[in-house]
Formats: C-alpha cells, structure tokens, sequence
C-alpha cells in the first residue's frame, strides 16, 4: 500500500471543508428553528429602522425645501439677501459664516486635538494616559449649551479685554481684523467651536493612534530613529487616513453645532471678512427664525437651509467614515467620547 | 556622539515638549469651564433652586423643579424608544452583521451619529407637533431618541463583539437554539457594556437643546403632561442665558452646573459599570 492511497481521500475531505464551511447561520437556516427565525427577522427590522430614518429624514427636507428651491434655484446658494417681509431668500451669509467659523475652529483645534491624541498614546507615562483620556473625555461631555453660557459671560469678555486689543494691534491693518468688536462675532463662534471640538477629535486620533500596530514604531526605533522620529515617519503616516478622517469628523460637528454658536456669534445675516463682526450659520438661522417663521415661503427657506446642512454633514461624515475604517477598520472609533 | 546625533535627540525632546505643551493646552479649558461653574453657580444654589419653579421675569427666587423634572421625563421617554431599537440594531450588527446589510447599517449609524441634532429637532417638528398642531414633551422624547439610536447601536455591537466566542459555542453545543444563545448567554454577558453604552448614550442627550427648541419647546410652569410643552436643564438655560436680567443669569449659572453635575454623574457611573474594560486602555 503507497502512501500516496491513504493521502487521498483525506486531502478530498479537506478540500470538501475548504470549500463549503458550514456557516452556523446555514446550518440554523436549515433547522428552521421558528425562535431563531423570528429574532433574526425582529432584529433585521429594527436595524433596518436607521437607513430608513436617514431616507426619511433626507426626503422629508427635501419635500418641505421643495418651494422654496424651485423659486429661487441653485442661486439660494449664493445670493445673501434674506428678507421674510419681501419673501426674498438667500443663504450665502450663513452657508459664508458656517464654513468661515468651522474653518477657523479647525485651525485652532487640530494641532491642540493632534497634541492629545500623539502625547496619550506614544508619550506621556502610563499614569498620565488615564486621567488624561479621561479628562479630554469629559470636555465632550459638556453640553453644548454650556459652552455657550460660558462663551457668553467669560470667553466674550476675554477676548475684549485680553485678546482682541493685541490681535487688532498686529492685524488690525489687513481686512480679517477690521471694525470696532463688540464681543458677539465670528471670532467668537470659532473659538467656542474649537473648544468643542478638539476632544472630538482627540478621541478620534487618539483611538486610530492606538490602531496603529506596535510593531511601526518598533522597527524604526530599530533602525535607530529617536521617539519622535519614530511618531513622525512610521506611526503618523500609518494612520493618517485616519487622522485625515478624525478632523473631518471634528469639521462635521463644527459645521452642524448649534447652541453655542447661536449665543456668541452674533446672528446677522451679513457678510463681512473681518473675524471681528457678527455672523450667522445654518444652524443659528434654524435655532432663531424657525419658531418666528409665518409663512410658507419663509418655513420652505429654512428647510431649504437645513437640507443644505443635512447634504453637506452627511457627505462629509460619510467620507471621514471610509478614512477612518481605513486605518480602525469598523470599529466606532469616537464612541467613548459620548 | 556626532553632532547630527545630538541635534536629532534635541529635536525629539523639543517636539515631545511641544506635543505635551499643546495637550496640557486643549485641557486648560475644561478647567476653566468647571471652575466658573462652580464659582458662579453654586452660590445661587439652595433647597429652593430645586423644589420651586421659576417666578415671574424680574422678581428673585424661585427654582427649576420643572426643568430638572422635564429633562427627566424626557430623557426617560427618549430612552422607552431608543434603548430597544439601539440595542436591537446593536444585536443585529454583532449577531447577523457581516453581509452588506451589515456595513449599511453600521455605516447610516456612524453617519447619523454626525447628523447636526438641530436638522433632528426640525424633522421631529415636521412629523409630531405640526400634524397635532402643538409642541409635545412626546416630540421632544422622539427627537432625542433618534440622537440616542445610532450611539447606542454602535456600543452595543462593540461590546457584544467582545463576548469570547467558545461562551456561544457551549451553549449551541448544549442545544441551546440561537436565540436564546444570542439573548440568554451572548447578551447577558455583554450586559454590563450595553448598560453603559446606554448611559453614555443618556449622558449625552441629556444636555441635547436644539433638537427640542421646536418639540419640547419648553414651559414656566411645572408640568408632567407628555402631550403639552414642557422644560428641559438645557432650554432653561438658553432661555436665561438670552434675557436680559442679572437675576436669569444667575439662574442660568446654577442650572448649567446641576445640568452638568447630572451629565458627569451618569458619565462617570457608565465609566464605573465597565471599569475593569476601560482599565485595559
């Protein structure tokens, strides 16, 4: 007897295996088990429930946007007069002033976010990481109405006092810091929403940090590259879709935050370049002028403006989503930081 | 050592300075944000702050026993809704959630959970107050639900993910059928992180103001009726905030910190129910 004969049916038998591995789920299929049945239908139903939301809640602005769209057009996108007695709309200063004051949160917040996230995972010492996480943690927890108590009563008056004299002093001369402050501005509502959001994304950074596999750093602290060396060139641009990601979500939040831009931005439909003077954002608009609405047209325009938020949030967690899968592939990165 | 040496050790030290310079920086502000609450709020607090409902604008005194009241009847409302369909999607993703099905909901989920909350409050208006042509507690609970459902789906699927697998196989192996594998064993041992997801989940929407400004609206007045407006922590807040009074901002201070004072207990309980997880980290 070869061995060649006894191999045989043993390699068919593996093959078999390989080929069709009896998943559980098949095998229950089969069982018919009316229990098991039953709760995988009830669960598919309730998961089913949230991209139906999304549809609804999608459709539903669009329906109610509907008018006002088809009066005014694309150009509701880019024309700035916003006049309910007239009933004529259009959102440039607020689509203007939500994008200006999330930029400049992101500029404030990123390298302070980009700070926590690389000191917690690769140098503070081990005691320091919990407290630490914890603490950035618990920023996130503080509602945003708070931030805008707070931004109103004692950020607003710092920045009169203490910040914004030196700011004038240096730069009062280009467009960006002209006119008299008087304390409700987009300089204001972007410094309130980088606050809000540097432990967004220092949570997020932080886990996709944590993702990055040890052996990154090890083999360039092998090659001889000091610590931060070995941050720099291995581990960041490992996870830099991630991180890419992380502040599109912290921009994503930004755009849509509502309350504490509202009591510091000063809400006026103008558009001026100087960081200094009163703003509006889609969400301000929505919080103010939804309840006050009177007519069609004016509820359709509000609509309107909080479809243009919904399109452009979801696109952009969407794609800072992909990213951050990228590197923490399906996990809820961001989760833990409420 | 070579001088390149030396300077790549100094760059390394310089930056790990800087790194820990900015970290220390983005916490400075949760330091002062906690102190002013506490110095400006806790003077303005006594027995009467949380029996009493507020007094006419002008006069002194007075509470937010309705607002602290409201928040709860809404967030319990939000949670009657959210925790099973959140939960349920949760179990779903981890149990029967590695087809296409799967990754569409886990990704409408994480992408939800960006949604601005104020685009949630406009669409809850939309289907529950104008159709019965009055603000509702019942909206302001629906509006919240929808913010909790996403959150709460995502935890869930994590922590039941982390249930050793041998658990659910000896339990199909003692003939247990799925279900009661998935419910009596898997999810049993995945509780004490679905509680906490839940927690986080409440801390959360607990503070929550734009999506109830046109659901739960708010309400001077004491009430417990689901079907009429009613006041939450965080409206009262906003409200006082915008007034003009030096007594409202008062006020405004001393809810903020019970509102907060809430926030962090149910945050750090969540911490607590899983502590020995988080540890790891």
């Amino acid at each position: 007897m070869t061995h060649g004969a006894t191999d045989a049916p043993l390699k068919v038998k593996a093959a078999v295996h390989a080929t069709a591995p009896p998943t559980p789920t098949r095998v229950r299929r089969h069982a018919k088990n009316l229990g098991d049945r039953a709760y995988a239908g009830v669960l598919t139903g309730l998961a089913l429930l949230l991209p139906l939301l999304l549809l609804a809640v999608a459709g539903q602005l669009a329906v109610s946007a509907w008018p006002a769209l088809k009066k005014f057009g694309p150009a509701f996108l880019w024309t700035s007069t916003w006049d309910p007695v007239a009933e004529v709309y259009g959102a440039a200063p607020m689509i203007f002033g939500t994008v200006v004051s999330s930029l400049l949160a992101l500029l404030i917040a990123v390298p302070l976010a980009l700070g926590v996230a690389i000191f917690l995972t690769e140098f503070a010492p081990r005691w320091v990481r919990q407290p630490l996480g914890f603490l950035v943690e618990l920023l996130a927890a503080v509602p945003s109405v708070v931030y805008g108590l707070w931004g109103v009563f004692v950020l607003i008056p710092f920045l009169r006092t203490a910040a914004v004299p030196p700011l004038k002093a240096l730069f009062g001369w280009t467009p960006f810091f002209s006119g008299v402050f008087y304390g409700n501005s987009m300089l204001a509502g972007g410094v309130i929403l980088a606050i809000m959001i540097v432990p967004y994304i220092a949570a997020v950074s932080r886990e996709v940090l944590l993702a990055v596999p040890a052996h990154q750093r090890e083999a360039a602290m092998g090659l001889g590259a000091t610590r931060w060396e070995a941050v720099w060139t291995a581990v960041l641009p490992y996870g830099r879709s991630g991180i890419i990601g992380a502040v599109m979500l912290g921009f994503g939040r930004a755009l849509g935050e509502t309350m504490a831009v509202t009591l510091v931005i000063g809400n006026r439909h103008d558009l001026s370049a100087s960081l200094l003077q009163p703003a509006y954002t889609m969400a301000a608009a929505l919080a103010n002028e939804f309840t006050e609405a009177t007519t069609q047209m004016y509820l359709s325009a509000l609509f309107a403006v909080g479809l243009v938020l919904f399109v452009v949030t979801i696109a952009i967690n969407a794609l800072a989503r992909l990213l951050v899968w990228r590197v923490a592939r399906g996990t809820a990165v961001g989760s833990k930081a409420l | 050592m070579s001088a390149r040496a030396i300077r790549r050790r100094a760059k390394s030290a310089v930056m790990t300075g800087l790194v820990a310079g900015l970290a220390l920086l983005a916490v400075l502000p949760l330091l002062f944000i906690f102190g002013d609450l506490i110095h400006k709020g806790a003077t303005s607090i006594d027995w009467n702050f949380f029996v009493k409902s507020p007094v006419a604008a002008g006069e002194t005194g007075g509470g937010v026993a309705n607002a602290i009241v409201g928040t709860g009847i809404i967030v319990a409302l939000a949670c009657l809704v959210g925790i099973p369909i959140g939960v349920g999607s949760g179990l779903f993703l981890a149990e029967y959630g590695n087809g296409r099905l799967g990754w569409l909901v886990r990704f409408v989920a994480d992408v939800m959970n960006g949604t601005p909350s104020i685009v949630v409050g406009i669409f809850a208006w939309t289907w529950l107050v104008r159709p019965v042509g009055h603000f509702s507690a019942l909206a302001g609970g629906a509006a919240l639900a929808m913010l909790m459902i996403p959150m709460l789906a995502r935890t869930t699927e994590e922590m039941v993910r982390l249930v050793p697998n041998s658990l659910r196989e000896a339990a199909l192996a003692l003939g247990y059928p799925r279900w009661r594998t998935s419910l009596a064993v898997v999810a049993r041992t995945a509780l004490g992180g679905i509680v906490t997801g839940a927690l986080v989940a409440v801390a959360r929407i607990a503070g929550e103001t734009a999506p109830l400004l046109f659901t739960a609206l708010g309400n001077l007045n004491f009430s417990t009726a689901i079907n009429h407006p009613m006041q939450t922590l965080s409206l009262q807040i906003y409200v006082y905030a915008t007034g003009p009074f030096d007594e409202w901002h008062r006020l405004a201070w001393a809810a903020a910190l019970v509102l907060m004072g809430l926030v962090l207990l149910v945050a750090i309980t969540a911490r607590w129910v899983t502590r020995e997880r988080y540890g790891v980290r």
